[in-house]
C-alpha cells in the first residue's frame, strides 16, 4: 500500500473504561468539613435527594481524568488532524485568527445582561454581520438569532406563515425536490405543514414542468438548495422561482451550498424570498456537535417585518436592540443568538474581504472539478457536467464485487475521512466528496490516488475490502448491530444486568 | 430476486397480500435489498386509519431512513409487533416473518392500480436500469 503520511507510526495507547481507571479510595477532590456536623447537613436537604451509597463512581485522580479524555480526544480525526471531504457538510479549515478574537476578554467575558449601553461593540459587529449577509444573499432582512440552519428553516418558515396569513390564506403545503437535504421536509412536518415531492429531471436538476404541475392554491413556499445536492447548479432556478411566485407562493433556499457561488451570484437574483445560512459551513466557524451554532435567516425587505425579535437598529452612531415589532414572528432564541459564533464569522469576513469570498467559492469549484476529473475514468459520475463545490460519484462499476461502503472505509486506512455516503438518495451507492478551498493541490493528489487504489484493490483483492478499515485502533465495525443493539453504557460488574 | 405472484405491489416497493377483508402489508425483497441492514421500524397503532398512498410508517437502515406508504386503505387490525425489537426479520424473511400490518379494508375498494407481480418486476428492471 502506497504510504499517505497519515497514521503512518507512533504510538497508539490502550485506553481502559474511566471506570476500570484508577482504585478504590483514590480521588480527585478534596470537600471542606460539613458546617455544623454532617447530619445537621444531611437534616437540611429532602431525604429523596440523599444517597447512602453511589455505586460504580469512577474513582480516580485529577490527572488520571484528564489522561483519559486526553486520551480519547487524540482518537478522534477532525479537520484539525486530516483530510476530511464530507460531502455537503463544507469541513473546511477554521483559521485561528476566528479563535483570536472570540478570545478577546471583551468579548469572551461579554455578558447578554449588561445592557445597550455596555455592548456596543458587540451589537455593532452583529449590525455589521447583518449588512454582510444581506450584501452577500442580495435579500436585506437578516437575523442572526437562530442557533442552526434547521432552527432557520423554521424561522423562515414561520415568516412565511405571517406572510400568507397576512394574505388571508393559510396555505400549508411546501414543495420540495426529491434530492433535498432530508433536514428540509424535516422542517416542514416541525412547523406542522405537509411536504409534497418534486420529481427531479433526468439531469438531476428541479423540472419547471413538474413545479408547475404541483403548485396550487395550497402551496406556501417551494424549497429549494441551490447548488443543489449533486453538487449541481439549478439553471433554471429563476425560472421555476417565477412559477411559484405567479401562483401566489415563496421561494426559500437553503443556504446549505452557499460556499459555490459568493460574489458571483446572489439568492435575490435567483428569485429566492427567504434563506438560511450555515455559519459552520460558509463561513468557517467551528461545526459544533450539536452546538452552539448559527443559522441567521435572510430576506426580502417585503418580509422584513415579520424577522424574530429583538432587531438590531441603528440610530446615528448607536445600536439598539429593538424588542417590540407588531408582525415579528416572536422570538425563537433566547438573548441574541450565539454571540460567539457570529463574531468568528465576522472575523472571517473582515479578514477574507469581498475579494476574497468569491476567491473562497472559485477555488471551492476549481478543487471539486479537478476531483472529478481526475477520477472519473475509475468511477461513475452519474451526472457528469461541470459541477459546484462537491461531486458526486457511485459504486456502478466496482459494484459486482465491492461497495459504496467497502470503498470508502478503506480511506480511512490511507488517512482521509470517508466522503458522505448513499446521499443523495436519488443516485444509488453514491459518494459525495466536498473538498473545500482549503485543501492544497497536493492534499487533493492524494486522495485521488488513494481512490484509484482502491478501485484496482477492489478488482484484485476485494474480500480484503470488505475487511477495511484495517490500521485503525478500532476496525469495521458492525453498523447494523450498534443502531439494532446499542450498548450505551456501563454497568457496575455483579450478576445482574439490568436496563 | 423474489416476486411472489400471488401478492399485489406498489411502485413504492410494499407489498399486499389479501386474504378476504384483511390485507397484510410489508416491503418486498427488492426494497429491503436496497435498504440494507434494517435497524428501526416506526408502524401504526391497532385502530389507526391508513389511506392508500399515505404515509403508514418509517422503516429506517444503516443507509437511509424511508417513508412506508400504504397499499391499501382501511383500518389497522393487527401490527407485527415482534418486529420492532427484531426489525432483521424484514431482511430475512420479507414476505414471511417480515410482515408489518394486517388492514381491514371495506370489500374490493381502492385495490385499483396496484401492480400485479410480473408488472412489478418489470418495474423494478426499468428503475435499475434508469
Amino acid at each position: 500500500m502506497k504510504r499517505s503520511g497519515v497514521g503512518e507510526s507512533g504510538l497508539i495507547f490502550n485506553e481502559p473504561l474511566i471506570f476500570d481507571r484508577g482504585h478504590t479510595g483514590e480521588q480527585g477532590y478534596s470537600l471542606p468539613e460539613w458546617e455544623g456536623g454532617e447530619e445537621a447537613a444531611l437534616k437540611a436537604l429532602p431525604s429523596h435527594l440523599v444517597r447512602d451509597e453511589v455505586e460504580g463512581l469512577p474513582q480516580v485522580s485529577e490527572i488520571e481524568v484528564v489522561r483519559h479524555f486526553t486520551r480519547l480526544s487524540q482518537w478522534n480525526f477532525s479537520i484539525d488532524s486530516g483530510f476530511y471531504p464530507l460531502g455537503s457538510c463544507t469541513m473546511k479549515y477554521n483559521p485561528r485568527m476566528n479563535e483570536a478574537g472570540a478570545a478577546l476578554p471583551e468579548f469572551a467575558t461579554a455578558h447578554p445582561y449588561q445592557g445597550e449601553e455596555f455592548s456596543q461593540g458587540a451589537l455593532r459587529i452583529m449590525w455589521e454581520l447583518q449588512q454582510y449577509l444581506g450584501e452577500v444573499s442580495g435579500l436585506p432582512a437578516v437575523t442572526l438569532q437562530p442557533a442552526a440552519g434547521a432552527h432557520g428553516e423554521m424561522t423562515g418558515m414561520f415568516m412565511i406563515r405571517a406572510w400568507h396569513g397576512d394574505r388571508g390564506r393559510p396555505r400549508r403545503t411546501v414543495l420540495i425536490p426529491d434530492s433535498a437535504h432530508g433536514t428540509n421536509p424535516a422542517s416542514i412536518v416541525f412547523c406542522g405543514w405537509d411536504v409534497r415531492e418534486v420529481k427531479s429531471d433526468a439531469e438531476g436538476m428541479i423540472d419547471p414542468a413538474e413545479v408547475e404541475k404541483a403548485m396550487d392554491k395550497d402551496v406556501a413556499a417551494l424549497m429549494l438548495t441551490n447548488p443543489n445536492t449533486l453538487g449541481l447548479f439549478e439553471e433554471r432556478v429563476r425560472e421555476v422561482a417565477d412559477i411559484v411566485h405567479a401562483k401566489g407562493g415563496l421561494v426559500y433556499m437553503d443556504g446549505a451550498n452557499l460556499n459555490a457561488m459568493m460574489g458571483i451570484t446572489r439568492p435575490a437574483e435567483m428569485g429566492v424570498d427567504v434563506m438560511h445560512f450555515n455559519l459552520h459551513k460558509t463561513f468557517s466557524t467551528p461545526h459544533g456537535g450539536g452546538g452552539p451554532g448559527a443559522g441567521p435567516v435572510a430576506a426580502t425587505a417585503e418580509l422584513e417585518k415579520y424577522l424574530p425579535v429583538p432587531r438590531i437598529v441603528r440610530k446615528g452612531e448607536k445600536f439598539l436592540l429593538r424588542e417590540r415589532s407588531r408582525k415579528s414572528i416572536g422570538r425563537v432564541k433566547a438573548f441574541f443568538g450565539n454571540f460567539g459564533v457570529l463574531l468568528r464569522a465576522w472575523t472571517y469576513i473582515r479578514s477574507v474581504g469581498p475579494e476574497g469570498l468569491r476567491e473562497v467559492s472559485e477555488t471551492a469549484v476549481l478543487n471539486a472539478n479537478y476531483i472529478r476529473k481526475k477520477l472519473h475514468h475509475a468511477y461513475d459520475v452519474p451526472y457528469d457536467r461541470i459541477c459546484m463545490h462537491e461531486c458526486v460519484f457511485s459504486d456502478r462499476r466496482q459494484r459486482e464485487r465491492v461497495s459504496t461502503l467497502d470503498i470508502v472505509k478503506r480511506l480511512i486506512d490511507y488517512g482521509i475521512h470517508p466522503p458522505t455516503i448513499y446521499f443523495p438518495l436519488i443516485v444509488k451507492g453514491a459518494i459525495m466528496v466536498e473538498p473545500t478551498e482549503t485543501e492544497s493541490r497536493q492534499t487533493l493528489d492524494r486522495f485521488v490516488e488513494a481512490m484509484l487504489a482502491i478501485d484496482e484493490e477492489a478488482r484484485e483483492q476485494p474480500d480484503q475490502l470488505r475487511e477495511a478499515p484495517v490500521r485503525p485502533k478500532v476496525g469495521r465495525l458492525n453498523e447494523a448491530k450498534a443502531a439494532r443493539q446499542p450498548d450505551l453504557r456501563w454497568y457496575p460488574p455483579g450478576p445482574e444486568k439490568s436496563g | 430476486m423474489d416476486f411472489p405472484a400471488d401478492l399485489k405491489y406498489t411502485k413504492e416497493h410494499e407489498w399486499a397480500r389479501q386474504e378476504g377483508k384483511e390485507v397484510t402489508v410489508g416491503i418486498t425483497s427488492h426494497a429491503q435489498e436496497e435498504l440494507g441492514d434494517i435497524v428501526f421500524l416506526e408502524l401504526p397503532e391497532v385502530g389507526t386509519e391508513v389511506v392508500r398512498g399515505k404515509t403508514l410508517g418509517v422503516v429506517e437502515s444503516v443507509k437511509a431512513v424511508s417513508d412506508l406508504y400504504s397499499p391499501v386503505s382501511g383500518r389497522v387490525v393487527r401490527v407485527n409487533e415482534g418486529l420492532l425489537d427484531a426489525p432483521e426479520r424484514v431482511n430475512e424473511d420479507p414476505y414471511g416473518k417480515g410482515w408489518m400490518i394486517v388492514v381491514e379494508t371495506p370489500e374490493e375498494t381502492g385495490r385499483e392500480g396496484l401492480l400485479s407481480a410480473a408488472e412489478y418486476e418489470a418495474f423494478v428492471k426499468e428503475e435499475k436500469g434508469a
